[in-house]
């Protein structure tokens, strides 16, 4: 059996925001490695460093001391530009608070990333419907994105993270801001393009039971892995509490 | 992201908030409005200028005096010392005097290198003016200096080379000399009287040729061709003494019509050593541009103040749009969109505010300005015949947009700075 390739790794990362007295330690000395196609959950209660790791493995900060590869890459070595475009091809961003731009359409707000890669408008369009009808919004295409429900606009946040073909998607609480019966429509959502496509998924989270619903949990306490766990509850029925 | 992406995103972010764009647009658009309003102005009244330092005279005729070096008036001056060849000539007036040229001159001058032609200008003195009504009315003369381009409300200018007497008469003196209008008075004898050395009255006919409108400068008198201007001075001439008759005070001196303007000036240099005091005719009304070209600097002054207060209700604008807008920021940032494109879309956003403003600013300008000019021109500066108040070259217009368009832009560089800066993680937490 072939080693699944590493998407992302960290080695040894620690993030420390001030100096001197007011350091103030984020992370300290966090080490792993997301294989292609899995699906890790980052929780841990505000203040872990959860999203702070986060932010370091989509390389939308760089860390104090340690090192991130992306495919086996070193992200200090990129420049700026080549750290842009990585992000704008290879990720996928999902964010609690949505981020639409309540004005324009819901096909406008999907193709963004399209529209910033220097796509022509036509061929944006066309993939913009085709991930709409993915998400089961083709038919909101051109309703504002305003008039969205909540269930709705985080399915055109996910219909925007996938429009780009991403390897990774990167989720900040995606089911924070939605009732559980819509929460769990959005999180088979995600399952499914795991599963189908492949698409690796690292979920920041402090839903218990969307964590074990991944292949891998990561516990995190005052910026360290307190616990991982792996695979053993990857099929255990929803709801069934530890 | 594409250029056109980033014009087509940006317009549309501009206009996201109504109110405030309105706002911002409309305070441009009065500094634009002012702007196009002066140069408006400015151009309208030089081209007038131009119009009528070709009316006075040709582009190849220099107007010599001579200096006038006796009788200062400055008290600290020593007084001149008498020289026979030179000629002062009091003209009323407290201590004022003025040298005259005499026929040595005038052979001084033709010599002069570069002089093609020289035609003194003799001083002619007429009393009264008659038409085919009974009153006669004062008139002063003027010699016709050939090339000049006149503006005439009928007939043609004056023939130089014609042996008969020829004039062209001022508009306003068409209604008094008993002729219907213009048209009427051309082809007709006027009787010009005029007084001798002895006092007695001798009178002159002449053929009204032309009829000239009404000039900002220069105007008034009656136009005459050598032929008219010799057998009105033989008639002045008679009882007075030699000397008195060699007397001029202006000679026109024709030069090569080729010659630039260096050359011109240095023709004037060497007339100047010589102690001849020459003009062309642009030099004499160069003041008069000048007093206005300086009133025109001054309101476009203003102008561009009310443009520098524009800038910072788009600097305000975009600021507030920035912050507004932060989340948004971080997200494209997330996603890949590079500082400089970020940059590049507020700023041009500024700029299209700064369209829009100068655009709009513009167009009412001009309407405001052809209405103007027509209430104007149909009013109390009616008799100014050819004068466009305001002028609207494209060129100027064109200039002034993208003079507005560019300050737009520098105001927008601040707001611009900071979105292209933003930190996508302080963007994207910011609440």
């Amino acid at each position: 059996m072939l080693t699944p390739a590493s998407a992302i790794s960290a080695t040894g990362v620690t993030k420390t925001y001030g100096k001197n007295a007011s350091l103030f330690t984020a992370l300290d000395g966090i080490s792993l490695d997301i294989t292609q196609g899995e699906s890790i959950a980052i929780v841990g209660k505000s203040g872990s460093g959860k999203s702070t790791l986060m932010h370091l493995l989509a390389l939308l900060d760089r860390p104090t001391r340690g090192e991130i590869k992306v495919g086996g890459e070193n992200a200090a070595k990129l420049s700026g530009k080549q750290l842009n475009s990585l992000r704008n091809r290879e990720f996928g961003f999902v964010f609690q608070q949505f981020y639409l731009n309540g004005n324009s359409s819901v096909l406008e707000n999907v193709i963004l990333p399209l529209k910033i890669a220097g796509m022509h408008s036509r061929a944006r369009k066309r993939r913009g419907l085709e991930v709409l009808a993915q998400v089961e919004l083709e038919d909101k295409a051109n309703s504002k994105a305003r008039d969205l429900s909540g269930g709705q606009k985080q399915r055109a946040v996910i219909a925007r993270a996938l429009v780009n073909n991403p390897k990774i998607i990167f989720a900040d609480e995606p089911t924070g801001n939605l009732d559980s019966a819509t929460g769990a429509h959005i999180e088979d959502l995600l399952f499914t393009l795991n599963k189908e496509q492949g698409i690796t998924l690292a979920i920041v989270t402090h839903d218990a039971d969307l964590a074990r619903r991944c292949n891998r949990e990561l516990h995190l306490k005052d910026g360290r892995i307190q616990r991982e766990t792996s695979g053993v509850r990857r099929r255990a029925p929803r709801g069934l509490q530890l | 992201m594409r250029l056109i992406d980033i014009l087509a995103t940006a317009s549309a972010n501009t206009f996201r908030s109504k109110l405030r764009t309105a706002l911002t647009i409309i305070a441009i658009f009065i500094g634009a409005f002012t702007l196009t309003l002066t140069n408006g102005l400015g151009s309208g009244i030089s081209s007038y200028i131009d119009k009528q330092v070709n009316n006075l005279g040709a582009k190849d005729v220099l107007l010599i005096r001579a200096a006038n070096s006796a009788g200062s008036s400055s008290s600290s001056d020593a007084p001149k010392k008498y020289d026979p060849n030179k000629k002062v000539a009091a003209i009323g007036g407290f201590g004022e005097s003025v040298t005259v040229l005499t026929d040595n001159d005038v052979t001084k001058i033709k010599k002069t290198a570069g002089i093609k032609s020289v035609q003194p200008s003799r001083n002619v003195s007429p009393d009264y003016i008659k038409g085919v009504s009974a009153d006669k009315y004062q008139v002063a003369v003027s010699q016709f200096i050939s090339g000049s381009n006149l503006d005439l409300a009928a007939g043609r200018a004056v023939d130089n080379n014609a042996t008969a007497n020829e004039a062209i008469i001022p508009v306003t003196y068409v209604s008094s000399l008993g002729y219907a209008n213009s048209q009427a008075a051309i082809g007709k004898l006027a009787t010009i009287g005029i007084t001798d050395g002895f006092g007695q009255q001798h009178s002159v006919t002449a053929t009204i040729v032309g009829v000239q409108q009404r000039t900002l400068a220069g105007g008034g008198n009656m136009i005459t061709n050598p032929a008219l201007l010799n057998s009105l001075y033989t008639e002045q001439e008679i009882g007075l003494p030699k000397a008195a008759t060699n007397s001029y005070q202006l000679v026109s001196a024709k030069f090569d019509s080729h010659y630039s303007d260096s050359q011109i000036t240095a023709l004037k240099a060497t007339l100047k050593q010589d102690g001849y005091n020459a003009q062309t005719v642009e030099d004499q009304i160069g003041t008069f541009k000048q007093v206005i070209s300086g009133i025109i600097a001054v309101l476009d002054a203003f102008a561009v103040i009310a443009l520098l207060a524009a800038s910072f209700g788009i600097i305000n604008t975009l600021l507030m749009s920035v912050q507004e807008r932060t989340k948004e920021i971080g997200l494209m940032k997330a996603m890949g969109m590079s500082g400089g494109r970020i940059f590049l879309l507020f700023s041009t956003e500024a700029v299209i505010l700064g369209f829009w403003g100068s655009f709009i600013g513009v167009v009412v300008a001009e309407v405001v300005g052809r209405i103007a000019d027509h209430i104007v021109s149909t009013g109390f500066l009616k008799d100014l015949v050819g004068l466009q108040l305001l002028a609207f070259p494209l060129q100027s217009v064109v200039t002034i947009i993208v003079l507005v368009m560019v300050i737009a832009f520098v105001a927008g560089t601040l707001p611009a700075y900071r979105a292209a800066r933003q930190n996508p993680i302080d963007s994207l937490r910011y609440e």
